[in-house]
């Protein structure tokens, strides 16, 4: 399975990135785990301090592997394996893949939680800055949720789709045949309870009861002892393998900031009006939200170029008069189009 | 057919201990793939590696590491790890009761239903008590030696123990908001609501079905057998000048016909 987000120090990545449909409204949105690793994360390390690294290997040849030495099989029988690839995945449901259809829209309170799988953060895409904030303004004060089915990385979801401060979240849910019902557990049919068995309970539950959720209360006690153990560590000097050489000063990228700067003032006012800029967006979700890698600017860029046709590239290497453009094949010019930028 | 539990425990707050037995509520269906080695088809291992000298290291053999942010690196025992963990525990310590939906679903991971171990009148009082109250509980408890989170709630008429994320980043970003300035169209935004309205429905989890997974299948199946298989290409989809006239057009598409 792909890492769905790198605890390496590495830019935040989308998991999925494609369009929201509601009706004949499209949304180009990337999809971001609202879920982070929990800290303080640890990384396997060599006795003399160094981070190790992962890497595939053919437990037969016992040679590393490069990613593309690396197809997905099924065991069908002992042994005996089919391989599928994301292109074929994709193909099953085309639609599904590129988009969420929100075609229905139900009371947000009407979300059973027991159904609740992992929560997401929804960023829109350039220029659809506007779009998202009408859609998030009219689902909140509607009090609705849009639910859907979507495929996201070879896996078709059930997903709720609602707004909270203007912010569009999703929350991929369990479909119901998932769910056992209690019936299928054989559950003891309920006793009957105790009159003042029951008082009592209900007494000893007042005894504890608070209006809000005082969020100390979630913190981790593994984790904090962690910390400790790692700052007693550090202030004596103990086991401390220094940096050799000094970590560039990246600043951190947070989806907080990452939404910002696609929300801001500016983004919603000077962007283009959402439903002309869809194709290059969902075909930069073509490019990387598929495949589960990692999704880099020239892959997108070049994945845009190639949902053009080749009539259309012609024209646009025409118009930056790239020489042997004649020859080229579509990739060829999508490829020299792209070195222009 | 009668489930197999999970595993044992008690749950105890203020004086009252109910044992219970935990089972899983929900199936894994997910159709599971292995990563080949393409040319023989032989199932990839992995391995760790130092990144300078290439010495291969078993898992077993490595150390855990913190980074700090200057790119120190604080290394731990293994013995110094098992010092931190808990120690075995049946106690389903429960420390707080709160309304209903106090606890943000955004933060659960998995539910497990709870059966009587054993003293099925302390349980029915237990989940008529919680019934009666209106209120979930947050629990703490110890399973092979990892902690847990859990919410402590009734579904439907059963008692459950739903277990929750911890990491407080997931609360960091439910306090994402959009800029209070966006300007809004008043009437783009009256036709969203329109729209909204139109498409409204109730929520029938049952009535959506995973597909896909069937393809997914069929497609293995289909290639097991040696047939071609055929790329359905993406849809083509109706393009508008502006947000306004999708707004119009989908109210149009979308409204009831008389």
């Amino acid at each position: 399975m792909p890492e769905r987000d790198a605890a390496d120090g590495s830019a935040l990545q989308p998991y999925w990135s494609g369009v929201i449909a509601f009706s004949l409204v499209r949304v180009p949105v990337s999809l971001y785990a609202a879920h982070r690793r929990s800290r303080p994360a640890l990384r396997l390390v060599h006795d003399d301090g160094t981070p190790l690294s992962r890497r595939y290997v053919c437990p037969e040849e016992g040679k590393p592997l490069t990613s593309d030495e690396i197809v997905r099989g099924y065991e069908v029988e002992e042994g005996s394996w089919v391989i599928v690839r994301d292109e074929e995945l994709d193909a099953l449901e085309p639609a599904k893949s590129r988009e969420i259809d929100l075609r229905r829209f139900v009371p947000r309170d009407a979300l059973d939680p027991v159904f609740f799988e992992r929560p997401y953060v929804l960023v829109p895409e350039p220029g659809a800055a506007k779009a998202y904030l009408l859609l998030a303004r009219a689902m909140e004060e509607e009090r609705r949720a849009g639910v859907a089915t979507f495929v996201m990385r070879g896996k078709e979801y059930l997903v709720a789709i609602f707004a909270d401060d203007g912010v569009l979240h999703a929350e991929t849910l369990r479909f119901a045949a998932e769910l056992r019902a209690p019936a299928d557990l054989d559950l003891p049919e309920p006793a009957l309870a105790d009159v003042h068995r029951v008082a009592e309970l209900e007494r000893a539950i007042d005894g504890l009861s608070a209006d809000g959720l005082d969020r100390s209360l979630l913190r981790d006690p593994h984790a904090a002892r962690l910390s400790e153990l790692i700052e007693e560590k550090l202030d004596a000097g103990v086991d401390v393998v220094e940096a050799r050489r000094p970590e560039p000063d990246e600043p951190e990228v947070d989806l907080a900031a990452i939404l910002r700067g696609r929300l801001s003032a500016t983004a919603a006012r000077d962007g283009h009006d959402t439903n002309g800029q869809d194709r290059d967006a969902y075909a930069a979700a073509d490019a990387g939200g598929r495949t589960g890698r990692t999704t880099t600017k020239r892959a997108a860029v070049t994945g845009a170029l190639m949902a053009r046709t080749k009539a259309e590239l012609y024209e646009q290497a025409k118009a930056l008069d790239i020489a042997g453009r004649s020859a080229m094949s579509k990739e060829e010019l999508a490829r020299a189009i792209r070195e222009r930028r | 057919m009668s489930a197999r539990a999970l595993w044992r425990g008690v749950v105890r707050f203020a004086g009252a201990e109910v044992p219970v037995k935990l089972y899983a509520a929900v199936e894994d269906r997910d159709v599971h793939f292995r990563l080949l080695h393409e040319p023989d088809e032989v199932p990839v291992t992995r391995e760790l590696v130092h990144p300078e000298t290439g010495e291969v290291v078993p898992f077993a053999d490595a150390k855990r590491g913190y980074v700090t942010a200057e790119g120190d690196l604080v290394i731990l025992e293994p013995d110094e790890l098992d010092a931190l963990a808990p120690e075995p525990s049946r106690v389903i310590d429960v420390v707080r009761f709160t309304p209903r939906g106090a606890i943000d679903p955004r933060w659960y991971v998995r539910p497990y239903y709870l059966g009587p171990d054993g003293e099925q009148e302390a349980f029915a009082a237990l989940a008529a008590a919680l019934e009666r109250r209106e209120r979930e509980g947050l629990a703490r408890w110890t399973m092979r030696r990892r902690g847990y989170l859990g919410a402590l709630r009734m579904h439907r008429g059963h008692l459950m123990l739903i277990t929750l994320r911890s990491d407080p980043a997931v609360l960091a970003d439910a306090a994402l908001a959009a800029p209070a300035d966006a300007d809004l169209d008043p009437r783009e935004l009256d036709l969203a609501r329109r729209i909204l309205e139109t498409l409204a429905a109730p929520f029938e989890p049952e009535a959506y079905a995973d597909t896909y997974r069937q393809r997914v299948l069929d497609l293995i199946a289909a290639k097991a057998r040696g047939e071609p298989v055929r790329l359905a290409p993406p849809p083509e989809r109706p393009r508008f000048e502006d947000l306004g006239q999708a707004l119009r057009a989908s109210l149009e598409r979308e409204r009831p016909r008389a």
